[in-house]
């Protein structure tokens, strides 16, 4: 009783930014000084524009091409997040599934364990067949299939780790399944479901540039990619891939500050680890 | 209230059993052929050596366990739809308070499973705050409270839609002495204030004679009752309790019956552990 624990006051905004900057500034320094030295470097040994342009060029390659580019952006980010979305949602209701019907679980789960080891990418040309090269569905299946196994593993994961006694008191309480899932295993899986949710917002724009080298519109990531590389037209295609990497930070990040607003309630949110 | 004869016993068990079928193959009579009765009021302990089955027997009057074979009555009926009518309150050895509820809406889940009223439950979470003193902490979460106060909120939830009936297991077994002592007045006072049953699982001999008016002892495979002693000493306790002759004699009868029941393991190794989730779901789809 002696431990009594006093809530901290809460920081000012001005000083929450300033700390925040503070946080940021070694990782903001590192990226300055690679780029500079990237620069640098190219000049200095005289490397070929096809093996590594300039960051400069690919600068003004951004700038140049930049509708084309935020068109094409768009249009694979798209891709990515309907994919994304399908995914999602079929992993975690196939975990809710599975881990209210326990025996079915474990009949289907080495199968799901082994088709996550399967290189999906691999069944492009085969969804560019079902759906049509030209239809981004096409491209939102491979992600969706990409994306379905590590979500619905790490859900059930989370669904199924709940301590006995948590259940056990819903039980006394006469709670139902429902109950019980909706109040216990449900929450207890939300930092499982957000860690595979990190994964698969990478995992899905990868599926979308890769998926899209197998065909489809030209007007989106993949296609500037591979055919700017093919014209020698190197600076755009290491734009489009700098536009590829933003899109999927970001996406990364959304994913990061969504499961902030969902567990407010944890240590590690609340800045307590 | 004490032993008024007309009533129906708080739990009353008849010929209760139940095996557990341990890695390997091998069956173990976890609890064989127990009898218990238990009145409304009283507060019983279950003390015994690892493994000798008193958690199960927790679990077997909370119905959260089937036995095998016996009869089981909680407020004169069946242990089944005693629990659907909930109609007692569990307290375990770790609080199991669930992370992502402040100390106030895991007071009030009961509650809020009974579908009370937002007001009403708020009061009623107010109140039991008092009970247990924690007033104040209802906006905490619970990995900011020590442990103590974890079992408290634990002890105040289950308190509070005031069931008749409250079990339970070793709940200050993660507790410093200090805390524990502490806790044991406390539970005292709020059962001597809340007039109901408590039937409560230890391993600590001191602590189930000085709360009991009976403490029934167990010994291990097969977990059987040894003997009940009744604990006459005065109500209420108080920390001079502890330092009486009557006292000490108590807990001298009490770990006599234990080496007793079971010589050879009673230094074993740790308490009963939980099942394993696996087999409570099987449980649970038996239904």
């Amino acid at each position: 009783m002696s431990a009594i624990v006093q809530a901290l006051p809460p920081e000012t905004l001005r000083r929450r930014i300033g700390h925040r900057l503070r946080d940021w500034a070694p990782a903001a320094l590192v990226l300055v000084m690679a780029l500079v030295a990237w620069e640098v470097l190219v000049r200095a040994l005289g490397i070929q524009r096809f093996l590594l342009p300039k960051p400069s060029e690919i600068l003004d390659a951004l700038v140049r091409d930049r509708k084309l580019l935020v068109d094409a952006g768009l249009f694979t980010f798209r891709e990515a997040l309907g994919g994304f979305a399908m995914g999602t949602l079929a992993g975690v209701g196939l975990a809710l599934v599975l881990a209210r019907w326990r025996r079915l679980g474990s009949a289907l789960m080495p199968y799901a364990i082994a088709a996550n080891a399967v290189p999906i990418i691999a069944f492009a040309p085969i969804m560019n067949n079902w759906f049509g090269t030209l239809n981004p569905v096409s491209k939102m299946a491979i992600v969706a299939v990409i994306v379905v196994f590590p979500v619905m593993i790490n859900t059930l994961r989370g669904l199924t780790s709940v301590r006995p006694e948590q259940i056990e008191l819903m039980r006394s309480y006469a709670a139902g399944q429902r109950a019980i899932f909706r109040r216990v295993r449900i929450p207890t899986a939300l930092p499982y479901l957000f860690s595979a949710l990190k994964v698969a917002s990478v995992l899905s724009m990868i599926g979308a540039v890769v998926g899209e080298y197998f065909g489809g519109s030209t007007t989106a990531l993949g296609p500037i990619i591979r055919n700017s590389a093919s014209l020698f037209v190197f600076d755009r295609a290491w734009a489009a891939i700098v536009v590829a990497s933003v899109l999927g930070v970001a996406f990364y990040l959304a994913i990061v500050v969504a499961e902030r607003f969902a567990m407010r309630w944890h240590p590690s949110v609340r800045g307590h680890t | 209230m004490n032993g008024n004869g007309d009533r129906a016993p708080a739990v009353s068990l008849r010929g209760v059993s139940q095996v557990f079928t341990v890695r390997g193959g091998g069956r173990v009579a976890a609890l064989d052929e127990i009898d218990l009765r238990v009145e409304p009021g009283e507060f019983v302990s279950l003390i015994g050596p690892s493994g000798c089955g008193k958690s199960t027997l927790l679990r077997v009057i909370g119905d959260l366990i089937r036995p095998i074979g016996g009869e089981v009555q909680v407020n004169g009926k069946p242990a089944h739809q005693a629990r659907l009518d909930r109609d007692y309150g569990i307290v375990f050895q770790d609080a199991v308070l669930y992370d992502w509820r402040t100390v106030a809406r895991n007071i009030g889940l009961p509650l809020e499973m009974l579908g009370w009223e937002r007001e009403r439950r708020s009061a009623r979470v107010r109140e039991m705050l008092e009970l247990v003193e924690l007033t104040g902490f209802e906006q905490h979460h619970p990995w900011q409270l020590s442990g103590g106060m974890q079992q408290r909120v634990a002890i105040a939830r289950a308190l509070s839609f005031s069931p008749a009936l409250l079990l339970m297991d070793e709940p200050f077994g993660a507790l410093d002495e200090m805390t524990r002592e502490r806790l044991n007045n406390e539970l005292l006072r709020i059962w001597e204030r809340s007039k109901s049953t408590i039937v409560f699982v230890t391993h600590s001999i001191a602590e189930a004679v000085f709360l009991s008016t009976r403490v029934v002892v167990m010994s291990a495979r097969p977990g059987r009752i040894v003997d009940v002693v009744d604990v006459g000493l005065p109500q209420p306790r108080m920390a001079e309790t502890r330092v009486e002759p009557r006292f000490f004699e108590l807990v001298k009868e009490v770990r006599e019956l234990l080496h007793r029941g079971a010589p050879e393991v009673f230094e074993g190794p740790p308490a009963d552990q939980p099942l394993p989730e696996a087999e409570l779901l099987a449980a649970e789809e038996e239904r």
